[in-house]
């Protein structure tokens, strides 16, 4: 169903971090970034789209003070929104956003960090566009920021701090941006395996909360009003987002799930783990007859390898890309 | 990251040192009274109280220049001495052995475990010196306090805090690579069969629900795989030395070559050892682990941090053969080397 392709060779290897991809598709440029975070640095790579063109870039976390001590990056991601796209870069200092190629930084929060360290570690993860004008960012605290993001320029703000959370924050995904008028378009996670839906708004509205039975889940989606989450434990559970309703549970993976991806015109999910699969589902949804199928079509081994990224290059899932811990490459499968 | 890393991976490393030592030691026919003698002196150093409060404060981990030396004066805190090329190879050994254990861990947690089996090998050898045990105890009893509480989550920030510090150790061992734990590309195996952790199911099961709950349909998918469901536990058991042991140890102090002997001391004889003149003695080394903690062949790249690191190049300025602590250490690492360097 799919085959590998040539992979990109990164300038570092891939940390063993969730959700350690991120891929954003340029077609007006026919370009496509990735991004890949190795400790305190990301990896940028541009390709274009004939494959005879890359160019690379790396981005180091800010140090606004100190020169010395390492500040890691937990996750870097691109926000895509109708008005323009960022690069948000999620570290142990701070958020910082840059325009979409890492060229400028154009906004930089500073995480309140205690003078001394303490025994709870103190981290931004999860990050995520939502709706027309904003991005939220998860903190350890189990706080979501919610930026307000202007359509040009760097005049962002920090419009509300959503705490519902008692955990660090896992993952946050959403849906419906532009014209599409959802009931939920975000979902928040945590390293309890708890989750906020939530509708966007000059205040956030949390809709649900699907409780978890303590077992983390590191990589969310959502999708026609479901929530995709998948576990520590190898498994994917499907709920329907504003009601909390299980629909369905897969025995996915023999380990810790690190990402989960879904092609949005096609229903296609990608999930990755630390058991050196990547697997390929197919989901249909009815929400108008609360119907739910998932059926597997593909799996991938890359072996010797510990998976922590894994993400679709287009939306209709036709092409996807992997990364894995101490990975100095981004492997790419096409569908054959 | 994770603020509380730093004692496991100390405590690991430790541990993985010492089974080394241990072996080399008898290995050589080092005399039992004089083996003896070094294994403690290493063991009461390493669990010194000031040392250890210290090491338990929440930290980020040191930078892993910072972290080779504090195992430098370590393995020298008794009347052992090593070359650095016999240094350089007990180091690779004892990181990419970790780095076998925390890359495979099924759960997490199960670093807690292999920090425990670490921990009971540390009492075994200490356990004729009442003076000695009661240290290791009482950091047994901190160890046990500290992390059990934590959930599986904030142990997988640890354990991801560990593998960005062994990222890009590659460095290939000959016991790994000879049991087909490494390959030759210095990568470990990842098995894609075996048992699943606790709490996991075999992959394969597909469930869909109703809305009021009850199951719908069930499919089976192919999960590329073969794994069992029988859960592993490991267990805290001393298994004797493996003859076949011998064979690894003197593979690995080839690699390592000889030791120099350094100018005894005035009162102390200090003593050569060779730590591993062959690659038998290397494998052996590894071998005697206990069963629970044996692991294939690793391939270990020594990475060169190449970051001039101001904070360790302090610490090295304050290294003199006298090995009197400076009074003004003021960064995270001097503290420790301070209080190593007036044990």
């Amino acid at each position: 169903m799919f085959h590998k392709e040539k992979s990109i060779q990164l300038k570092n290897s891939a940390s063993a971090l969730y959700n350690n991809l991120s891929v954003l598709r340029i077609a007006p440029r026919r370009l496509t970034y990735f991004t890949v975070v190795h400790a305190n640095v990301v990896n940028m790579v541009s390709t274009s789209w004939d494959g005879l063109n890359y160019s690379h870039r790396q981005l180091q976390s800010k140090e606004p003070n100190v020169a010395t001590s390492t500040s890691l990056i937990m996750q870097a991601a691109f926000c895509a929104l109708p008005s323009r796209d960022l690069l948000v870069v999620s570290s142990q200092k701070g958020i910082q956003m840059y325009e979409s190629d890492g060229s400028i930084m154009v906004y930089w929060h500073a995480l309140d960090t205690p003078e001394a360290p303490t025994a709870h570690a103190v981290f931004a993860r999860g990050i995520s566009a939502v709706s027309d004008n904003y991005i939220c960012v998860g903190v350890s605290s189990g706080a979501v920021l919610v930026f307000d993001i202007p359509s040009k320029g760097s005049n962002i703000t920090l419009s509300e701090v959503l705490e519902e959370h008692k955990e660090a924050i896992t993952d946050i995904a959403s849906e419906c941006s532009g014209s599409q008028e959802c009931l939920a378009n975000l979902v928040t996670a945590d390293d309890g395996g708890n989750m906020c839906v939530w509708k966007s708004g000059e205040e956030f509205q949390l809709l649900n909360k699907i409780p978890g039975l303590d077992i983390t889940c590191s990589s969310v989606k959502l999708w026609k009003g479901t929530v995709l989450a998948g576990y520590g434990t190898g498994q994917i559970r499907l709920y329907e987002a504003v009601t909390g309703i299980l629909h369905a549970e897969v025995n996915a993976h023999a380990r810790w799930i690190y990402s989960l991806d879904i092609a949005p015109f096609s229903g296609l999910l990608l999930s990755a783990a630390e058991d050196s699969f990547v697997r390929v589902w197919h989901l249909a949804i009815t929400p108008e007859t609360n119907s739910v199928e998932i059926a597997h079509l593909h799996n991938e081994c890359v072996t010797d390898t510990q998976i922590c990224g894994a993400k679709f290059c287009d939306g209709d899932g036709y092409a996807f890309a992997v990364t894995g811990y101490d990975l100095s490459e981004i492997i790419r499968y096409v569908q054959s | 990251m994770s603020t509380r890393t730093l004692p496991l991976l100390f405590i690991n490393l430790g541990g993985e040192m010492l089974y080394i030592l241990d072996q080399r030691l008898r290995a050589q026919n080092i005399p039992a009274d004089k083996a003896k003698k070094v294994m403690n002196d290493i063991i009461t150093t390493m669990f010194n109280k000031k040392f250890l409060e210290e090491l338990f404060k929440p930290q980020e981990l040191y930078s892993k220049k910072a972290l080779r030396t504090v195992f430098d004066r370590l393995a020298h805190a008794s009347i052992m001495r090593l070359n650095q090329a016999s240094m350089d190879k007990l180091y690779d050994l004892m990181t990419m052995a970790f780095k076998y254990q925390v890359l495979l861990c099924p759960r997490p947690k199960d670093i807690l475990l292999v920090s425990f089996n670490h921990m009971d090998a540390i009492k075994d050898f200490v356990k004729d010196t009442p003076s000695i045990l009661s240290q290791v105890d009482e950091t047994y009893q901190q160890l046990i306090e500290m992390y059990t509480p934590l959930s599986n989550g904030e142990f997988q920030l640890i354990r991801q805090t560990l593998l960005i510090f062994f990222q890009d150790m590659h460095i290939r061992v000959s016991i790994f690579l000879k049991d087909k734990v490494q390959n030759s590309n210095g990568r470990f195996v990842l098995p894609t069969n075996g048992p699943v952790p606790r709490g996991t199911q075999i992959p394969g099961l597909i469930r869909i629900f109703s809305c009021s709950g009850e199951e719908l349909t069930r499919l089976q998918f192919n999960n590329g795989g073969n794994y069992s469901s029988k859960t592993v536990v490991c267990l805290q058991v001393n298994s004797a030395p493996n003859p076949l042991a011998k064979e690894e140890l003197n593979l690995l102090a080839r690699l390592m070559g000889g030791l120099e002997v350094q100018k005894p001391g005035s009162t102390d004889t200090g003593f050569r050892v060779n730590l591993f003149a062959t690659d038998e003695e290397e494998e052996e080394a590894l071998i005697s682990r206990p069963n629970e903690l044996s692991y294939g062949v690793i391939s270990i790249q020594a990475t060169k941090d190449q970051q001039a690191n101001a904070e360790l190049t302090k610490i090295m300025g304050e290294f003199t053969e006298s090995g009197d602590p400076s009074s003004s250490a003021s960064s995270k690492g001097d503290d420790l080397l301070a209080m190593m360097d007036g044990l």
